[in-house]
């Protein structure tokens, strides 16, 4: 069997008919409502965001959503968010926050958008706040990367208690294509830096940086999806009793130190 | 995330305190502004700030220096100061480039952080250096910035950055990422104790810096003509395949659009910020 390299799940995690955030909604959930906008400027859709039922437990849901066909990309910019979506979140998690809903965050993203309407609104603020919010959020957060989870703006949605990804799907820095851009002026590069980089679930894994890994099925996610999401069902289940029975303090304390350990110097 | 082409602009920093020798005087006497070309004497600029006497552009400087302008005399005791990254990716010439640039600059990372007063008032601060890695934030900045804030809590102290980066490291790849949540986590601590935190974002500040702890001060200042933004200009244009306008993330465009609360040129810095903490004492 050949083996699957960085790059090879680069291309995967990026398919177009690979399932996107609202498949999972669709799936793993009951009675999920949308809601829309940041009560500031818009609603952002290439972030979705809604309450639902997870085996009867009330629960919040935040995802970005890459579009499956050209127009639907278009109408969700590829999955890349703009400020207001990063605040719609925001908003969303300090509501799940005021009813004690756990959160769940699926990261599907190029990265935040990089245009000139979103530096004029705060592109930065935005990320930042987020990343600071999160970090001492009341209840428990769990982010499923399912697909490319790329620079801040896939951080954004996921500074969570667990971390969990899909075996073909990627969490980096940058798009390799980027990094190689920058670091040896040569985007074509960047097959070779993909696995230099770091970015698969299972070395991410071994780096302590996220929690868990769902194996993937070699016919493709597509073919077992329903499996996939039994799995994703069971793990989200699992942890949101764990995290259920610890205090709001230990919580909080627990999740600031996953991060705050996370470097490496002498 | 990292922007990728700052334009290189005339280093006019640490003149006197290091190479340059007597011989060098004559040739290195001068310096041409980035912003409206006039020569200048080096001496001049040196003995205003580092800033233009002629059109008044703030030239980038060294966070010794800057330290220096800031930090009354001899009360700076620096933090940390030989923190070193252990490369966790074992990234290919990321080590022998960190000890190139250390040889080259004698700058350790890209941040100093410490203890000092202004005038007076004790503060905890972090000034970063773009003359090190772009003044990226890698594991280094990361630690040192959340160690600096546990050392302000346990002293009650405020806490004042000055920002200068060109986002996250690359070569520690997603650990870099990490260190935007690691510190936005730190200043959430903060925050909570009810401490204060100056921002000051100084040219140029992008990517993931801005994208975590600079924008989360209480109060963000910045010097007149940074530039400062999460998506580099070139990559903006690369999207929207056109040019950007002039003045397009600049200072005062974001004073305009309501994200810093004051541009503060240099010469002014240091009793702003003693006003402030003035202003917080009570606290």
């Amino acid at each position: 069997m050949k083996k699957i390299t960085a790059w090879d799940r680069v291309e995967i995690a990026r398919k177009a008919d690979r399932p996107k955030t609202l498949d999972y909604i669709n799936k793993i959930f009951t009675n999920f409502i949308e809601f829309h906008g940041d009560r500031a400027f818009g609603d952002d859709k290439s972030i979705i965001a809604g309450i639902a039922e997870l085996e009867g437990i009330p629960v919040t849901i935040i995802g970005e959503q890459k579009g499956k066909t050209a127009k639907e990309n278009i109408q969700r910019n590829f999955g890349m968010p703009n400020p207001e979506g990063y605040r719609k979140a925001l908003r969303l998690m300090k509501q799940a926050e005021k009813f004690k809903r756990p959160i769940i965050t699926f990261i599907d993203t190029p990265g935040a958008y990089p245009g000139m309407e979103a530096e004029e609104r705060g592109q930065g603020e935005a990320i930042a706040r987020n990343l600071f919010e999160m970090s001492k959020l009341k209840v428990p957060t769990i982010s499923v990367v399912i697909g490319e989870g790329s620079s801040g703006g896939a951080l954004a949605i996921g500074v969570t208690d667990k971390i969990i990804m899909l075996e073909n799907s990627i969490y980096s820095i940058l798009s390799p294509e980027g990094f190689a851009s920058i670091l040896y002026k040569d985007s074509s590069k960047s097959k070779e830096v993909a696995e230099k980089m770091k970015i698969t679930a299972k070395e991410l894994k071994k780096l302590g940086i996220i929690d868990e890994v769902i194996k993937e099925n070699e016919e493709g996610i597509q073919k077992d999806f329903e499996n996939i999401c039994n799995k994703l069902s069971n793990i989200l289940l699992k942890n949101i009793k764990t995290l259920s029975k610890l205090n709001t303090d230990d919580l909080v304390k627990l999740r600031f130190e996953k991060y705050r350990k996370i470097g490496g110097i002498l | 995330m990292v922007i990728d082409k700052i334009k290189k602009i005339n280093q006019v920093d640490d003149i006197n305190e290091k190479n340059v020798k007597a011989s060098d005087m004559l040739v290195g006497k001068w310096l041409k502004c980035s912003n409206c070309k006039e020569i200048l004497y080096k001496e001049d600029v040196k003995n205003n700030y580092s800033v233009c006497p002629n059109c008044g552009k703030h030239f980038r400087i060294s966070a010794r220096r800057r330290i220096k302008q800031i930090i009354d005399e001899g009360t700076f005791e620096e933090l940390d100061a030989n923190m070193q990254t252990s490369d966790i990716l074992n990234f290919e010439g990321y080590k022998d480039k960190i000890k190139l640039l250390q040889e080259k600059t004698n700058i350790e990372e890209a941040i100093k952080t410490g203890i000092g007063k202004i005038n007076g008032e004790k503060v905890a601060i972090g000034v970063m250096d773009s003359n090190f890695f772009m003044g990226s934030m890698g594991s280094v900045v990361g630690e040192k910035i959340s160690r600096l804030v546990e050392r302000a809590i346990y002293e009650k102290l405020p806490v004042i950055i000055f920002c200068v980066s060109g986002g996250a490291r690359m070569q520690e790849g997603i650990i870099s990422l990490m260190q935007m949540a690691k510190t936005s986590a730190s200043i959430a601590k903060l925050d909570e104790k009810g401490l204060l935190y100056i921002s000051v974002l100084t040219d140029p500040t992008t990517g993931g810096v801005t994208a975590s702890f600079a924008s989360l001060g209480d109060i963000i200042l910045a010097e007149p003509g940074a530039l400062i933004g999460f998506a580099g200009p070139r990559v903006i244009e690369q999207t929207i395949k056109q040019k950007l306008p002039d003045g397009f993330q600049s200072s005062e465009f974001l004073l305009e659009h309501g994200f810093i609360d004051k541009i503060v040129e240099r010469k002014d810095m240091k009793d702003t910020l003693y006003k402030i903490l003035r202003l917080h004492i009570h606290n």
